[in-house]
Parts: C-alpha cells; sequence; structure tokens
C-alpha cells in the first residue's frame, strides 16, 4: 500500500530522465495513492453542476454523457474566446524545457507527464487537432499530419487529463521561469473547469464546495458549532493568560469584518493561530477600541470553488462582501491564507465588485490608508499587523517565542499571485530573534508548493503529496540540519495542514505554526497573569521546570 | 534513431532538393523566384495578422499577473517595481527586459538530486539556454536586418553601418559576419539540447525540430553562398530588386543554390503564422507579462462577468434560525 511507502522507497523511485518513447503512445495509469476519490454525487446535485452520479476513477466506464466529446469540443471553445491566457497559452509555447525541472511534482515523482510543458500538452495536442487551421492545411501534407502534432479526444486522454489536471497544485512556479509567462495553473484550471462540465470532479474538493455554499464554510459547521469551537479556544485563551477575549459575532455596525480558512477554527495548527487573531483582536479593542466581528455565514476564507470552476468560484466568494454590506463594516480584514488570497487579490472585485458599499481601508489605529486596497477594500492580516508593529501600536515580549528556531515557507498564492513577501517576514522577525531563510531557490517567488495545494490534501493520495512535498521539504531539513530550525512558519491554512503531515514524513525534528500564533504568544494583554505556557499550552521557555 | 527528428530532416532535405532540382534540372526560376516568394509573403502577413487578431479577439476577464517579487503595500516596505508592477511604466520595463533580454529564461535553473546520506536537492543557475537563445535571436536579426540592403538602392548608412559591426572581426575575403556564423552555431546548440537533453527531448515534437533543421539550412546555404560558391551578388541584387519594384527579372548566371536558399525562406515564412514561431507576437500579448499587480487598488472589468446563484444570508438563516437564535447568535427575522 502506497500510505506505507517509506521515506527511502519513495527517494528510490525518482528518475528524472524520462527513458525515450513517445509521451503520446503512453497511456495513462491511475496508480492508487496517486489520485483522490471521485466526487459524491450529492455534492454536485447541491451545487447544480453536471452529470452528479456515483462513479470510481478506477473503473473503465466513467458513467459520461453520450456525448461527452461533443461538451469538451464546445467547453474548448467557449474558453478560448472568454480567456486570453488560455489561447495565446495554447499557441506559443516552444517546448523549450525552462519549466521541466520547475515543478515539485517532476522533482518528486520524475513522472515526465508532471513537467509543466508536458501537463499542458495534454490539451494543447487536443487543440491543435480540433482548433487550429494549421492542422487543417497541414492535413493534405505528405507528413503534414505529423508535423501538426495533434492527437483525436478520446476516453484514454481524457482519463490522461483527469489525472495530470488533479497532479498540479496550481502554484504556478513554472510561470515564474517561462520566457513567456505560460501559466500551467491557468491551463489546470481550464481543465478542471472542462472536467467538472462531465461531472469529474474529486470529492475532496467537490464536498467542502458544495458544505461552503450550504453551510458557509467547507467544513459545513453550523453557525452554533463555529460559536462554540471559537469559545474553546477562548476558555483556553483564559486559562494561558487570564483575559476572556470575548470573540464578536455577526455584528452589525463593527468597524472591521474578519474572515479566515475554517480549518484555522477547526484543525491543529492552524487552531493556535486562530487563537492568535483573537489575542490580537481584544488587544485592539481594549487599548484602541476597535471592533471586530466574525461572520458565522462567512466563516470561510478558502475558496475551493476556485479548483472546480470560475463560475464556483464566483458563488462561493459572494458571500464576504455580500457580509460586509448586511453587518455595515468599514472594511474587511482577511486572515492568514494562500489561495484565499489569489482569490480575492485577483479576482474577487473584478467578479463579485465593486465594493463601494465599504470605506477605502484605513488603519484607525495608526491612520495609515491602505492604498493597495482601496478598490476591494480587503486587507491582508500581516499587512495589518505588519503596520502596527511598525507603529509601535503593539506590546510585544519575543521572549516568549525564543525556543522557536524559525524559517518561513512563503505560500505560492501570495508570493506568485500577489507579491506578499517582506510583510510576513517583517512581523516574523518581530516576535521571534530565531530566524533562518531556507535556499534562495526555494523562498519567495521560486517558493516550492507544500505539494497539497488546489484541494489535493486528501488521504487517499498520500503518496502523490509526499513526493510533491519533497523540494519543500528538502529544502527544510537542510535549514534543519544547518541552523538547528526546529519551526516551520507559514500563512497559509492548507499549508499548515499539509506541511504538518509532511513535516512529519520527511523531517519529524520540525513543527509548523502560523504567524498569529506568535504574535499571540508574544502579545502581552491587558490585564494578563504571568504566562506560563505558549497557545499550545507547552511551557514557556525559562519556565520548563515548574511542571517538575 | 527517433523520427521524431529524422522525419523533419528528411522533409528539409527534400524541400532543398526540390528547388534545387527544379532550377537547375527544370529550369524553374520563375516558379521558386517569383510565384513561391509572392505567395509566401501573402500568407506570411495574412496568417500573422489573423493570429494575433485571434488572440487580440479574446477577452481578458481577470488581471493575473505572475508576481515575482515585493508588491506594492505599505509605505515603508521597498516594492519591487518591475517584478511586480503596479504602474503601466513598470510593466513597460518588465516587457522590455522580456522581449529584449529574455529576463525570466535568464533566472532559469537546474534542478540536481544527489543521492547520498543527505539526499539533498540543490538547484543551481543554468545559463546556457539563455545565452543560447539570446545568440540565436539576436543573430537572427541581424542576418535578417543586413538581408535587407538586397531590397534597397541606395543601402541606408545604417545598414552599412550594421555590416560595418557585423563584419569587424577581419578575417578573410569577404569579410566574416559574425551573425551567420553564431546563428548556426546556436541553432546547432538548440538542436543538440533537443535530441541529447533526456527531458528536453521526451517533449519535442516534431514540430520541434522542422524549423530548426529549416533555419538550418537557410544559414548553411546562406553561408556557402558567401563563402564557398560566391555567388553572383549583383545578380541576386538585380532580382530582389525585381521583387521589391514588382517587375521581377530572372538574372542570369545565378545558380539553383539561390533558389533552394530563397525557397527554403518562402517556406519558413509561410509555415511560421500556422506555428509555434508565432512565439514572436505572443509574448506581447501575455496576460501573466503584461499586466500590472494592482487589481486590489484599480478594479478590473470582466467584459463577460455574469451574475450567478448564490446562498443568500435570507436562505442561510432561514436555514439555521432555531440554531442562531438557541447559541446566542444575532438573526435578522425573529420567527
Amino acid at each position: 500500500m502506497s500510505d506505507e511507502l517509506k521515506p527511502d522507497e519513495l527517494l528510490n523511485k525518482i528518475d528524472h530522465k524520462p527513458d525515450g518513447g513517445d509521451w503520446m503512445d503512453t497511456p495513462v495509469q491511475i496508480r492508487p495513492g496517486m489520485y483522490c476519490y471521485a466526487a459524491k454525487a450529492e455534492s454536485v446535485k447541491t451545487l447544480g453542476l453536471p452529470n452528479a452520479r456515483p462513479w470510481n476513477p478506477a473503473e473503465d466506464d466513467w458513467k459520461l454523457p453520450e456525448n461527452w466529446q461533443e461538451i469538451i469540443h464546445n467547453g474548448i471553445k467557449e474558453r478560448l474566446e472568454r480567456f486570453r491566457t488560455f489561447k495565446v497559452f495554447m499557441d506559443i509555447c516552444v517546448r523549450c524545457g525552462a519549466c521541466a525541472d520547475k515543478c515539485h511534482f517532476f522533482l518528486g515523482t520524475g513522472d515526465p507527464k508532471n513537467m509543466p510543458v508536458l501537463r499542458a500538452e495534454l490539451l494543447r495536442s487536443v487543440y491543435r487537432n480540433d482548433f487550429t487551421r494549421a492542422a487543417k492545411l497541414l492535413k493534405f501534407l505528405p507528413g503534414g499530419e505529423f508535423l501538426a502534432g495533434g492527437r483525436p479526444m478520446t476516453m484514454d486522454v481524457l482519463k490522461e487529463w483527469w489525472y495530470y489536471f488533479f497532479q498540479c497544485t496550481e502554484c504556478r512556479r513554472c510561470s515564474v521561469f517561462c520566457p513567456y509567462g505560460i501559466d500551467t495553473a491557468e491551463i489546470t484550471i481550464m481543465g478542471r473547469e472542462l472536467l467538472n462540465l462531465l461531472g469529474l470532479n474529486i470529492d475532496w474538493i467537490a464536498t467542502p464546495v458544495s458544505n461552503c455554499y450550504q453551510t458557509g464554510n467547507h467544513l459545513g459547521i453550523q453557525p452554533h458549532a463555529f460559536k462554540d469551537m471559537l469559545e474553546f479556544f477562548t476558555e483556553d485563551i483564559e486559562e494561558i493568560t487570564g483575559v476572556n477575549v470575548e470573540p464578536q459575532f455577526n455584528k452589525k455596525g463593527a468597524d472591521i469584518l474578519f474572515i479566515t480558512p475554517s480549518g484555522d477554527v477547526f484543525a491543529d495548527p492552524g487552531t493556535y493561530t486562530c487563537q492568535g487573531y483573537l489575542i490580537l483582536f481584544k488587544y485592539l479593542k481594549d487599548k484602541y477600541g476597535l471592533d471586530v466581528t466574525w461572520s458565522t455565514y462567512a466563516s470561510e476564507g478558502g475558496n475551493f470553488g476556485f479548483f472546480t470552476s470560475h463560475e464556483t468560484m464566483k458563488r462561493l466568494n459572494a458571500k464576504m462582501y455580500a457580509e460586509a454590506r448586511r453587518l455595515g463594516v468599514k472594511w474587511i480584514l482577511g486572515g492568514e491564507c494562500g489561495h484565499m488570497w489569489r482569490v480575492i487579490h485577483q479576482y474577487m472585485d473584478t467578479m463579485n465588485g465593486p465594493a463601494d458599499f465599504l470605506e477605502e481601508p484605513v488603519n484607525p489605529i495608526t491612520g495609515t490608508k491602505f492604498e493597495n486596497a482601496k478598490s476591494t477594500k480587503m486587507v491582508h492580516i500581516t499587512e495589518f499587523t505588519a503596520d502596527l508593529i511598525k507603529h509601535g501600536k503593539l506590546e510585544l515580549d519575543k521572549s516568549r517565542n525564543a525556543n522557536r528556531i524559525m524559517t518561513y515557507h512563503d505560500s505560492c498564492n501570495t508570493s506568485r499571485g500577489m507579491g506578499l513577501l517582506e510583510e510576513p517576514r517583517y512581523v516574523l522577525k518581530n516576535v521571534c530573534d530565531n530566524f533562518f531563510e531556507m535556499p534562495e531557490n526555494t523562498i519567495r517567488e521560486q517558493t516550492f508548493c507544500c505539494g497539497s495545494g488546489s484541494g489535493l490534501n486528501a488521504g487517499e493520495n498520500i503518496e502523490l503529496r509526499m513526493a510533491g512535498g519533497l523540494p519543500r521539504a528538502n529544502a527544510v531539513k537542510y535549514v534543519h540540519e544547518k541552523f538547528g530550525v526546529n519551526t516551520l512558519g507559514t500563512i497559509c491554512a492548507i499549508d499548515r495542514a499539509a506541511l504538518s503531515t509532511l513535516m512529519e514524513y520527511w523531517v519529524p525534528e520540525v513543527e509548523v505554526c502560523g504567524i498569529h500564533e506568535l504574535v499571540g504568544n508574544a502579545l502581552i494583554l491587558p490585564g494578563e497573569h504571568d504566562r506560563e505556557m505558549d497557545l499550545r499550552m507547552e511551557p514557556l521557555p525559562g519556565k520548563e521546570d515548574i511542571d517538575e | 534513431m527517433n523520427q521524431k527528428y529524422m522525419l523533419p530532416l528528411a522533409g528539409v532535405v527534400l524541400l532543398f532538393l526540390l528547388a534545387y532540382a527544379g532550377v537547375e534540372g527544370a529550369g524553374l526560376q520563375w516558379f521558386f523566384g517569383i510565384v513561391i516568394p509572392y505567395l509566401a509573403v501573402i500568407a506570411f502577413i495574412w496568417g500573422f495578422v489573423n493570429r494575433v487578431m485571434g488572440w487580440a479577439d479574446s477577452a481578458v476577464p481577470f488581471r493575473i499577473p505572475t508576481t515575482c517579487g515585493q508588491e506594492k503595500s505599505l509605505p515603508w516596505i521597498k516594492q519591487n517595481r518591475i517584478d511586480n508592477p503596479d504602474t503601466a511604466w513598470g510593466v513597460f520595463i518588465r516587457m522590455v527586459l522580456e522581449i529584449f533580454l529574455f529576463r525570466s529564461l535568464f533566472r532559469n535553473t537546474k534542478a540536481a538530486f544527489h543521492r547520498d546520506e543527505n539526499n539533498r536537492l540543490s538547484y543551481s543557475w543554468e545559463i546556457f539556454l539563455w545565452l543560447g537563445a539570446l545568440a540565436f535571436h539576436y543573430a537572427f536579426l541581424v542576418t535578417a536586418v543586413r538581408h535587407l540592403r538586397f531590397f534597397m538602392e541606395p543601402v541606408p548608412w545604417c545598414l552599412k553601418a550594421l555590416e560595418y559591426m557585423d563584419g569587424i572581426v577581419q578575417l578573410g575575403l569577404p569579410n566574416i559576419f559574425m551573425s551567420g556564423l553564431v546563428l548556426l552555431a546556436a541553432a546547432l546548440f538548440l538542436l543538440a539540447r533537443r535530441i541529447f537533453d533526456a527531458k528536453v527531448s521526451y517533449i519535442s515534437l516534431a514540430a520541434d525540430y522542422f524549423p530548426l533543421f529549416l533555419i538550418i539550412g537557410i544559414a548553411v546555404t546562406g553561408i556557402a553562398m558567401r563563402y564557398f560558391t560566391k555567388v553572383d551578388v549583383v545578380g541576386v541584387k538585380e532580382f530582389t530588386m525585381g521583387i521589391v519594384t514588382f517587375q521581377p527579372v530572372i538574372p542570369a548566371g545565378v545558380g539553383p543554390l539561390f533558389y533552394a536558399h530563397l525557397f527554403m525562406v518562402s517556406v519558413l515564412i509561410v509555415y511560421f503564422p500556422m506555428s509555434k514561431l508565432m512565439h514572436m507576437g505572443g509574448i506581447f500579448l501575455s496576460p501573466t507579462r503584461n499586466m500590472a499587480n494592482n487589481t486590489r487598488a484599480k478594479r478590473h472589468v470582466n467584459p463577460w462577468n455574469y451574475a450567478v446563484d448564490v446562498h443568500t444570508y435570507e436562505q442561510y438563516e432561514d436555514h439555521f434560525r432555531d440554531k442562531m437564535i438557541e447559541a446566542g447568535l444575532p438573526v435578522d427575522k425573529k420567527e
């Protein structure tokens, strides 16, 4: 079984030199450990998406509609008109190979179809066959068809699409190196949209999307349970600090609406980051009277709709502005998350704006205008906290994080789809003294994905995830061995879950934390008692012997 | 032997022989020298314009640049204005560097996996693809521009200056033009990469080898005419001036090698718009590079944005009202 695959065995499987042959003649093998289970019919139905039925990728019959080829053909045609990216990227790749060894899935699996260029060629070959005048003209010449390099859309091709478009985390690392900026994320997005036209989603995406649509968040946490969970944290924080942080919910007329991924409410170690937010908001309320509210309706920052289709992304994202308008807040603050921020930064205003019912965001405590967010009116929490720290508005005790020897993982989406690089580092360095960067080809815009992004954070594809996360883990291992790094900081909810598993597999000595967990530890709340534990309820540095 | 490159190679040899034999054996100078080039130019312009217009017709629904540096945010954080531009000027600089210096390719790295007790993955700077590509494109450009002297009378000073620079290494007679030799060497390098690098070989299609062989064929015939067979340059100029003034003539004394050269150039420009060579036009229109990263500051409009079904707060509250009231959460409607 794949989940018993040892790290050494996984490493032994890697070979970066494809052995000849023609990739078009190499049929796909859908291998356990490398793919996610099919979307449940019920989830697909809730969203009103096509072809809801039970099916199994491992079986021959995928229960497709009779005219599936026509649906795909028309789907491609429509998207070529709607997206210049798609059309240009189908036409201009010269197959120079610069992207080939930039993909974490290729580096971790050695599967040549995980080279970004080939992933795109899976779709491009069909495009060339069905949509280019060249193919039609060349057909009349001897050898012309061979030169055109197309292939017809068959069931084998469709299965290959499904397998490999769900082996891409849309991280865009290849796009940084492409001389034409060809973005495989964009191609995977189109590929997945097309697959969704036939009802070929994976369940790890479809069910969270359906939950989010109906209940407000991916995990399907109902409003009262959401409140309960934050109240659990409140009790823990009171035990640690002696202060009741009193979160507010669905409060009309609050200054700021705060939205973060529901993963932070639900799963360790994201929960500690969530506690960090609660402590920060309490501090700002007591010191400066800032009124922040949480929402149970818009209780999801993440957007797995983005991994389904542009339309589904828009349907889920609509709740943020709708809730901000209903509550009458001034602007929106967003928590630590990767793809959530790609959606907010590059799509939200266009899809669901203009947000003319909100105010241009100003930090009421420092007076800083967030010029870069003046239209979308949503600010990233590390932009907000960095501004507070810069203006000396937070009282911080770094020594409470002295046991943490940190490195920092840039999330794909915030680095390559936004450029949020210095803000989290600034916050990190102000709450912790020990910080070491990973090697430069593995951070900032060249950062490596956790291997589980874009909805691939399931259990059944664990081999894929551990292989895809290898380049990231390998760089962490390097700083662990060189500088004794014991904690990997990140600003992404999927990272917090995925990197924890990844570290356990590759570098078990390293823990994962969010940046605001460290802020929560360092921030000195008015009226707090002498803290002895950090947010994980482990003894603070210097207080270790108290338990004994 | 791999048919992905053997067939394109055979094809190019065949094209050469076709023109060579056609002129030498059948006396078809008028066909290969006049009919084909005129048709090729028409096909090129029509095809190129069509392709670019086709791209321009597609919408740009979202502003999705790939950001390769620090965003513009707080005033005290230094923005990378070129790799993460938020203004048109920044985008312009980014595009200029991309188009003229292949900036993204310049970043290229090579991954290596060291199988030992550390099992380290390392990434080193890999400059040869960038160098080869840059040499290839600039040599091609200089060679093409240099050829304009055949189509102009008198030859403008700037062309003469370019020729002077190109031939500044004064070796032999006639002067060696560096551009032609660099072009040939770079094309051979790119070809060798495709054949011998396992990864690049695996991704390469016939459509990648064909234009390379064609360009190598053009360079070889060109070099052969200039340095070895010493083509009748006066005759060639008479011919090309006839073409551009629409009074085509077939000069005596210009051999079949010239027509083979010209025929391969014609094939190249006909093939150009229907192939990957259109990256020349496409790079200008690539949305991940030619857009500013200021989507949160300045709203981008999607021309085809449409209304979608959403789950409204009212529906949500209707569904959960009792539980919300019981949990002490505020509600809009009490019953």
